[in-house]
C-alpha cells in the first residue's frame, strides 16, 4: 500500500504530466473538431516550439546569473515560440491540407504524414540528432510539505497550462472569433452563408492549437529533453488523451489529458508496470477506450448518416 | 557500381512485398495503417529466433513469419477496424512502436536492443544463397515477389477484391449491399500484414542480423511512400514505386556523394514526395488500373469532378 504523503507525490507528478498533455491534446481536438482530420504533424509541430523557445531563451539570458531576468526571458521566449510555431502552424495547413479539403479523407491524411516527416527531418538536419536540455530559468530546488517533494517546475506547469485552457475556453465562448469557430465545426457550409471567413477561421484554429502546442514544448523542455523525433510519442499521447476525452470537445481534451498524466505515473508507481513499458500504457488506454466507448468521455455519439 | 545495382533491385523485392500489402490495405481498402515496420519486424524475428534456436530451416519458418504476422493483424485489426478509418492510423502508428518497444526490452527472447546475429544462410538442395552471391539471392527474392505478385492480382480481382474496392468507395453502401465489411477489412489486413511478415523472413536471411533499430517508423512511412507515389490500387505500379524509393535512398551512395548530401536529406524528399503526389497526382505516377475501359471510364471520371 502506498502512505498518504506517497499518493499525493503521485497525485502531484500525474498533474503536471496531465497538464502537458492537456496542452497538447488541445490541438488535435480543436482541429478535428471543425476539419474531421487528425493532424499528424501535431507533434512535430511541438517539438519546432520547444526548440524554438530553447534558442529563444538562451539567446535572451545570455550570461545572466538565475534571478529576475531568466525568469522572465523564459516566458518572452514562450512568447516568441508560441508566435513563431502559430505561424508554422497556419503555413502548413495552407500548403498542405487546404488544397485537400475536398479531395477524399485519405489525402489530408497522408499529406499531414508527409509534413511530419518533413518537420521532424528538417529538425535533425538544421540542430542536429542529439537531444538538448534548457537551462533552468530559476532555482529549482525542490520544496517540501508534509514528505511531498514538489519542484518549482511543477508548480510552473501547472500555473501555465491552467492559465492556458482557462484563457482557451473564456476565448471560445465568449468572444466573436470563438463563436465563429464553434460554428464552423457545428456546420461549414452554414456557417459560410451566415457570413463567416470559414478559411480564417481555420487558420486560426491551427495557430491556437500550435500556440498552445509550443508552450506545451517549452514546458517539456523545463524536466525532459528535446530531440528531433519528440513529437511522436508525446503526439501520439496526446491523441489518445484527446480521444479518451471525446475528439473534437475541448473540455474532454483537458479532461483525458490529465486523466492520462494521472494513469501513467500511478500506473507505475502503484500497479508496478515496468518503466519501460510505460508508454504501452496510454496506447492499451486507446484501444480500450475505442473498443468501450469510442465517443470518449465527454464526447457524443454521433450516428454517421446516408 | 554493379553490386550496387543488384542491392538496390534486392531491397526492391523486399520491400515490395510490404508495399503490395500495404496497397491492398490502403489503395484497395482505404485503411491507412502505419505498422508495416511492426509486421516487418515480427516476420524477421520469428526467421530469427527459430533457425537460430531451434534449428529450423529457413524455408519453414516463412509460413509461420506470415502467420505470425497475420494473427497480429487481426488482434490490431479487430478493435480498430469496426471505427472510423482515423483512428486506424494512430492504433496502428502505436502498434508499431510498442513491437519495437518489446523487441528491445525482452532480452532473454530477442537479445534486446543488441538484437541476434550469425543467422544460418539459406540453403537451397545444398546449395548456399548467401548475401554475398547477389544474382542467387535476387533470384530468390524476385520468386516471392512474382508470387505474391500475382496472388495479388488475382485476390484483387475475385470477389474479395471487389468488396474491397466497394468498402473503399462507400462504406454505408457496401454494407447495404450485403458485404460484411469488418469480415473483409480484417481479412485484407490480416494478408497485408502477412506480405510483411514474409518481407521480414527475407530480409533477416539477408543482413544474416536483426536489430529492433532496423524497424522504426520510418520503414512504416517509406512504405506508405512507395504505394503513394507508384498508385494506390495498382500493384505493378506500387512495385515501380517500390524501385524508385530504393533508387533514391541509395542515390547518394550510388553516385559516391553519401558524405556530401546529409542522410535527413531523402527523408525531407520523401515527406515532401507524400504531400506533393496528395496535391497534383492523388493517383500516382501511373494511377490506379480501373476496370472500366474507354467510353465508361472517362464518363466516370467527369462524373467524379462533378461531384
Amino acid at each position: 500500500m502506498v502512505s498518504v504523503s506517497e499518493f499525493f507525490q503521485h497525485l502531484m507528478n500525474g498533474l503536471t504530466l496531465g497538464g502537458i498533455y492537456a496542452l497538447i491534446a488541445l490541438g488535435y481536438t480543436m482541429v478535428y473538431g471543425i476539419l474531421k482530420f487528425i493532424n499528424f504533424a501535431h507533434g512535430d509541430i511541438l517539438m519546432f516550439g520547444a526548440y524554438i523557445g530553447l534558442f529563444c531563451f538562451d539567446a535572451l539570458r545570455g550570461n545572466a546569473p538565475l534571478g529576475t531576468w531568466t525568469f522572465i526571458s523564459f516566458f518572452i521566449a514562450m512568447l516568441i515560440s508560441m508566435v513563431v510555431t502559430a505561424g508554422l502552424g497556419v503555413a502548413t495547413e495552407r500548403i498542405a491540407y487546404r488544397p485537400l479539403r475536398k479531395a477524399n479523407r485519405l489525402a489530408p491524411l497522408l499529406s499531414a504524414i508527409g509534413v511530419s516527416f518533413i518537420l521532424s527531418n528538417s529538425a535533425a538536419w538544421i540542430w542536429g540528432t542529439q537531444s538538448r536540455k534548457l537551462n533552468y530559468p530559476f532555482d529549482n530546488t525542490p520544496f517540501n510539505i508534509k514528505g511531498v517533494v514538489i519542484t518549482p517546475h511543477q508548480v510552473m506547469v501547472l500555473i501555465v497550462s491552467l492559465i492556458m485552457m482557462v484563457s482557451l475556453i473564456l476565448f471560445v465562448n465568449k468572444t466573436r472569433m470563438g463563436k465563429a469557430m464553434r460554428a464552423v465545426s457545428l456546420d461549414q457550409d452554414t456557417s459560410r452563408l451566415m457570413g463567416i471567413n470559414v478559411n480564417q477561421v481555420i487558420s486560426m484554429t491551427f495557430a491556437i492549437g500550435s500556440a498552445l502546442a509550443a508552450s506545451g514544448g517549452m514546458l517539456i523542455a523545463l524536466d525532459y529533453k528535446v530531440y528531433p523525433s519528440m513529437g511522436m510519442m508525446l503526439g501520439l499521447k496526446a491523441f489518445v488523451a484527446a480521444v479518451v476525452g471525446g475528439i473534437g470537445n475541448i473540455g474532454g481534451a483537458m479532461l483525458g489529458g490529465i486523466l492520462l498524466g494521472l494513469l501513467e505515473t500511478f500506473g507505475v508507481a502503484i500497479f508496478g508496470i515496468p518503466t519501460a513499458m510505460k508508454d504501452t500504457i496510454s496506447f492499451a488506454i486507446l484501444i480500450l477506450v475505442l473498443l468501450l466507448k469510442p465517443e470518449g468521455l465527454l464526447g457524443k455519439a454521433v450516428k454517421e448518416k446516408v | 557500381m554493379f553490386n550496387f545495382f543488384l542491392l538496390i533491385l534486392i531491397y526492391t523485392g523486399i520491400y515490395s512485398l510490404m508495399s503490395m500489402g500495404q496497397n491492398l490495405m490502403t489503395g484497395y481498402t482505404g485503411m491507412l495503417s502505419l505498422c508495416q515496420a511492426g509486421f516487418f519486424a515480427i516476420g524477421s524475428y520469428v526467421t530469427a529466433i527459430l533457425t537460430t534456436r531451434y534449428g529450423f530451416s529457413f524455408w519453414a519458418t516463412i509460413p509461420l513469419s506470415a502467420m505470425m504476422a497475420a494473427v497480429f493483424g487481426i488482434l490490431i485489426g479487430l478493435p480498430t477496424l469496426r471505427l472510423k478509418g482515423d483512428y486506424l492510423a494512430i492504433a496502428t502508428l502505436g502498434f508499431g512502436e510498442i513491437v519495437r518497444n518489446v523487441l528491445n526490452n525482452w532480452d532473454s527472447l530477442t537479445g534486446g536492443p543488441m538484437g541476434i546475429q550469425r543467422i544460418p544462410m539459406v540453403k537451397f538442395f545444398g546449395f548456399t544463397i548467401n548475401p554475398y552471391k547477389k544474382i542467387a539471392f535476387l533470384v530468390m527474392v524476385w520468386i516471392f515477389v512474382l508470387v505474391f505478385y500475382i496472388m495479388f492480382e488475382r485476390l484483387g480481382r475475385s470477389r474479395m477484391g471487389r468488396a474491397l474496392q466497394a468498402i473503399r468507395d462507400d462504406e454505408i453502401a457496401a454494407e447495404a449491399m450485403g458485404i460484411n465489411t469488418t469480415k473483409y477489412k480484417v481479412w485484407a489486413f490480416a494478408i497485408g500484414a502477412a506480405a510483411a511478415g514474409v518481407a521480414g523472413s527475407l530480409q533477416t536471411v539477408y543482413s544474416l542480423s536483426v536489430t529492433p533499430a532496423s524497424y522504426t517508423f520510418m520503414v512504416s512511412v517509406l512504405v506508405l511512400c512507395m504505394v503513394v507515389l507508384g498508385g494506390m490500387g495498382n500493384f505493378a505500379a506500387v512495385i515501380l514505386g517500390t524501385f524508385i524509393i530504393q533508387l533514391i535512398s541509395y542515390f547518394p551512395q550510388l553516385v559516391g556523394l553519401s558524405s556530401v548530401i546529409p542522410a535527413q536529406f531523402k527523408q525531407i524528399l520523401f515527406g515532401l514526395i507524400l504531400v506533393c503526389m496528395m496535391i497534383w497526382r492523388p493517383q500516382g505516377i501511373i494511377g490506379t488500373r480501373s476496370y472500366m475501359v474507354g467510353k465508361n471510364r472517362v464518363k466516370m471520371e467527369a462524373a467524379d469532378e462533378l461531384a
